[in-house]
């Protein structure tokens, strides 16, 4: 224990200009994020603009379905814990485990794109696609701009079990599970927008 | 241990504990919300507040314990960029909703 603590601090010492390059593109990343999380205001702002202009169509309380949005949240919010795990395991050195815990997440991630792509469906073929009223118009872009964000982090998640297998942990593939858990973790946070603020409000 | 822990610096916090707090939270305010509209047991105004307010209540609980924003790392920038963004937020939606409301109603649409 003793020695691989020295070692570790050696290669700290030796490697601090990748350790810092590291550092470096997950700051870089957090700035993106920052810039997505304006992208997502200003479809919220458009949202709330546009929600009562219903043209004679179905408003939010006709046609949202909460059971199923809270069992999508939960998806979500389980899939943001394993992640998580997947972190902790991937500082604990135990690389099977960091793969485990994103299979997990990409199963969960996975489930709730499904539900997305069932509601909208389902809304389209009764009628209440994008093209019926301001209101969906703006239900659609917000909603699948997120659904879209969580289709590319599966995506991603896909890339680094991939790479995780043929270059294992190094100081390539660690920061990218690093900027990856902060670009899930975020999606997440955008989503308890989501429900709070479309759906929950949506049906009073 | 914990001086190879801190070695890793600033991207090796969190545990299992930390996590686990943080799904607990996480949890109770997102069912506290949706139980309080899907029985409609609350007038409107403070099932609106109760809603806003566990909205915000996540959205930190997660920026702390899953994201681990704090004020330290990076110097700082972390999260001063944060509060920027966020100050970017308020404007761009604040604005919104005040200028389009004051259009509704000098339009007299709808």
């Amino acid at each position: 224990m003793t020695t691989e603590t020295m070692s570790n601090h050696d290669a700290h010492a030796e490697g601090h200009e990748h350790h810092d390059a590291g550092g470096m593109k997950i700051f870089g990343f957090w700035v993106y994020l920052m810039s997505d999380l304006v992208i997502f205001g200003s479809l919220f702002a458009t949202y709330a603009v546009l929600m009562k202009g219903t043209a004679g169509g179905p408003s939010g309380a006709d046609i949202f379905e909460l059971p199923l949005i809270l069992i999508s949240t939960f998806l979500l919010l389980f899939s943001s814990f394993t992640y998580g795990m997947a972190v902790l395991a991937m500082n604990a050195d135990r690389v099977a485990q960091v793969k485990a815990w994103l299979a997990i997440t990409f199963l969960l991630g996975a489930g709730f794109i499904g539900l997305e792509i069932y509601e909208f469906q389902h809304l389209i073929h009764e009628g209440y696609g994008p093209d019926r009223s301001a209101f969906l118009s703006s239900f659609f872009t917000l909603v699948g701009t997120h659904g879209l964000h969580v289709f590319f982090g599966l995506v991603w998640i896909l890339v680094m079990l991939v790479q995780l297998q043929t270059k294992g942990l190094n100081d390539m593939t660690r920061p990218r599970i690093m900027c990856l858990s902060l670009f899930w973790h975020f999606l997440d946070i955008v989503w308890i927008c989501v429900f709070s603020f479309v759906y929950l409000m949506g049906v009073l | 241990m914990s001086e190879s822990h801190s070695a890793h610096g600033e991207h090796s916090h969190g545990s299992v504990k930390s996590y686990v707090i943080g799904l607990i939270l996480s949890l109770v305010l997102t069912i506290i919300p949706f139980a309080v509209v899907m029985t409609g047991a609350l007038a409107m105004t403070p099932t609106v507040l109760i809603i806003v307010a566990t909205a915000v209540a996540q959205v930190l609980v997660q920026l702390v314990m899953f994201m681990h924003m704090n004020t330290k790392s990076d110097e700082g920038w972390n999260f001063m960029s944060f509060v920027f963004t966020v100050t970017i937020l308020l404007l761009v939606i604040g604005g919104t909703l005040w200028i389009m409301h004051h259009l509704h109603l000098n339009m007299m649409i709808g």
